[in-house]
């Protein structure tokens, strides 16, 4: 078991003749993922990486039954590649692409709303459930297969989480990170209450970052699920100033419930044990885990 | 990005905002045709510095009390006020100590207040919404009013399904107050600025005071508006309103290469990939004992170009006393940094210390890279050592 994408999950990639579409594919491949084709307009009925390619997803849905597909198209049009997967039908949408016009994503919200289709992303490194499948663009060999739940607003942050578990001999059973754009997918909550459901994650990181109000509505439902799994958070962005965009669209504090301090006292009030600095994530995992 | 005050007020007017009458002026004798031209029995003179608070600021060395906006009831006002702000620095509660060198003015005819009203727009995003702010209590801080009376702050949520509909404004201008005509003019106002919110893919319009005239017009008195970088493509028009000496020049020449950077004012530069490993390789500095000097994303899949070109910028800060490379490769290759490392610290000379740490993809080749350079790199195995190494070695080269 694990969360959201395992071994049997069929991916296709749209954008995937490009030059990132191609190398992330080529990896995915490589590390076991089922990728079953891809979609480049106007390059329909060749194939690419010994795979299928379709002019539009839905062609690629028809065809091959696909379940999720992961999206590297360049961020004026990401959107659309978005939109055009929900009105396709896909289940699970990754998006990698960092750079998305923010009204863009508030029309792809709304889209969201009215399907049955999840987003991951953007601006995120996607999915991985250890040994299975990988979506997206983590290094695969940190990962080794386990039942840490990891869930992240960062990447590289996540990257970090993932070897320091590994270091303390504990592996993943699925790493998802939502990415660090104000206006997305799934969120923490929408992770979090799988992980806590799956039979699989014994034990959650959730890692955050200064801007918003997630972290917190993560940490809320954490307390009202009554879960006995060990949960470790970290919350990144204590020394950043006010009004500052750090790097990501979505890390600025503009309210006083957006600091990390205010983050890391939700995150305590919830029984989340909050590691003292970002080298302390794994130590502080075993440490909950005795 | 952000504009200035005159720039936002002149868009806003192209999509039927109603504002004052206006002219930008860099002298005093501009100032005092802009005044002559708009022939209006009060003029205000008002400094266009990227931030708030310019009315109630203090011009530096000046005794306080003497702000950034200035009522004139003749040309030779005019001329004083404009002598008294350009060329000189305005320190405000958002400027920070250092303040802004005043290098434009604009000239507005004065108007009639009998009331002042809040009102903003941006992206919520909570919802995933554009949401319209209200307030009653205009010409104050809203985050004050917000703080101390949440009740009298009113929220309409736009659905990006139907976009803003008038009913939306015309309930808003009734829970505001308003009445007869100043109902259709507020709906007016929203109008207009979601029109140029939505058409310029703006991150904020806010109008603070949006003002009722003793005749009962709507009049936006004052208007900030900034625009999201990432759509900045589509809009090739708004470039030629950013004002680069608004904006800390490490941070313009970090944005040439685009490197995400924010400048900070401790002694130890930071180069990382990936903002939440940044923000966290601050966090760990500061908890070590030291400050950081920066915050410096080199993303992804940067060149070997992009990151010598953020080494550069970290040797090229004078507060610099230590540097931490804190890189977790996933697309981002150990090696290119290795090299990017050497290639920039040949170049310009490195005199302060440098600690590395490497880990993820090709990390075993960018070692060796290091290794071999000749150059005198601190390793590092992960990051709480990274951090550890580089405040202590930045304690001993200052002891």
């Amino acid at each position: 078991m694990s969360i959201l994408v395992n071994q049997s999950t069929k991916v296709i990639t749209q954008g995937f003749t490009g030059a990132q579409g191609t190398f992330h594919t080529e990896q995915a491949i490589a590390y076991g993922t089922r990728m079953v084709g891809g979609v480049t307009p106007g390059k329909g009925g060749s194939l690419h990486l010994g795979l299928p390619v379709f002019d539009t997803v839905m062609q690629a849905r028809e065809a091959t039954g696909a379940e999720a597909s992961v999206i590297y198209v360049p961020p004026a049009g990401a959107a659309d590649a978005i939109l055009e997967a929900i009105a396709a039908g896909i289940p699970l949408i990754v998006c990698i692409t960092e750079g998305i016009p923010v009204q863009d994503m508030v029309r792809v919200r709304a889209a969201l709303e009215r399907s049955d289709s999840l987003l991951i992303g953007p601006n995120c490194p996607g999915i991985i459930t250890p040994d299975e499948c990988k979506i997206g663009i983590m290094p695969g060999p940190i990962h080794r297969r386990g039942h840490v739940g990891i869930v992240s607003r960062s990447g590289t942050l996540t990257y970090e989480a993932v070897a320091q578990t590994s270091a303390i001999g504990q592996g993943q059973s699925t790493c998802v990170g939502i990415g660090g754009d104000p206006v997305k997918g799934m969120d923490f909550t929408d992770v979090l209450e799988r992980m806590i459901a799956d039979p699989d994650t014994h034990s959650i990181v959730m890692i955050g970052e200064i801007g918003g109000t997630s972290e917190i509505d993560g940490a809320e439902l954490i307390r009202a699920s009554g879960t006995r799994k060990p949960v470790v958070g970290f919350i990144a962005g204590a020394t950043a100033p006010p009004g500052r965009r750090m790097g990501h669209a979505g890390a600025v504090i503009t309210g006083g419930h957006e600091t990390a301090s205010a983050k890391i006292e939700a995150l305590r009030d919830a029984g989340i044990h909050v590691a003292p600095s970002p080298a302390e994530l794994g130590t502080t995992l075993a440490r909950v885990l005795g | 990005m952000n504009i200035h005050e005159y720039q936002a007020k002149a868009l806003l007017r192209s999509y039927g905002m109603p504002v004052p009458e206006g002219r930008a002026a860099t002298t005093a004798a501009e100032a005092v045709d802009a005044a002559r031209a708009l022939n209006a029995p009060v003029t205000v003179v008002k400094a266009q510095i990227h931030a708030g608070g310019r009315g109630a600021g203090h011009f530096a060395g000046k005794p306080e009390g003497r702000g950034g906006v200035r009522l004139a009831r003749s040309t030779a006002e005019v001329s004083d006020a404009a002598d008294a702000m350009l060329g000189e620095v305005l320190v405000t509660k958002q400027t920070g100590p250092m303040g802004r060198l005043v290098r434009t003015l604009y000239v507005e005819s004065g108007c009639d207040i009998a009331r002042e009203l809040y009102f903003s727009m941006l992206v919520d995003r909570g919802t995933g919404q554009i949401v319209i702010v209200a307030s009653p209590d205009g010409g104050m801080e809203i985050e004050e009013v917000a703080a101390r009376t949440p009740e009298r702050i009113l929220k309409e949520y736009v659905d990006p399904a139907k976009g803003l509909c008038d009913y939306q404004s015309r309930d808003l201008a009734v829970r505001l107050g308003l009445t007869g005509r100043e109902i259709r003019a507020f709906q007016n106002v929203v109008r207009s600025a979601y029109n140029a919110f939505t058409g310029l893919d703006a991150a904020i319009v806010e109008i603070n005071p949006l003002v009722v005239t003793g005749a009962g017009d709507l009049l936006a008195l004052d208007a900030k508006m900034s625009f999201d970088e990432n759509a900045l493509f589509r809009h090739p028009e708004l470039a030629k309103l950013r004002d680069v000496h608004e904006e800390d020049p490490r941070e313009r020449e970090a944005a040439e290469y685009g490197l995400a950077y924010v400048g900070l004012d401790g002694n130890i530069g930071c180069m990382v990939n990936g903002a939440g490993l940044a923000m966290a390789t601050m966090d760990i500095i500061k908890m070590e004992g030291e400050e950081p000097a920066n915050f410096l994303d080199v993303g992804g899949g940067a060149s070997k170009e992009r990151v010598a070109a953020a080494f550069r910028i970290l040797i090229g800060d004078p507060k610099v006393r230590g540097i931490l490379v804190n890189i977790f490769g996933g697309i981002m290759r150990c090696d290119v940094i290795a090299e990017a490392i050497i290639a920039a610290s040949h170049e310009t000379g490195l005199t302060v210390p440098l600690v590395v740490r490497l880990a993820g993809t090709n990390v075993e080749r960018g070692k060796a890279l290091l290794a071999e350079s000749g150059l005198t790199i601190i390793p590092a195995d992960d990051l709480g050592d990274a951090a550890r190494k580089i405040v202590s070695a930045v304690r001993n080269a200052g002891a």
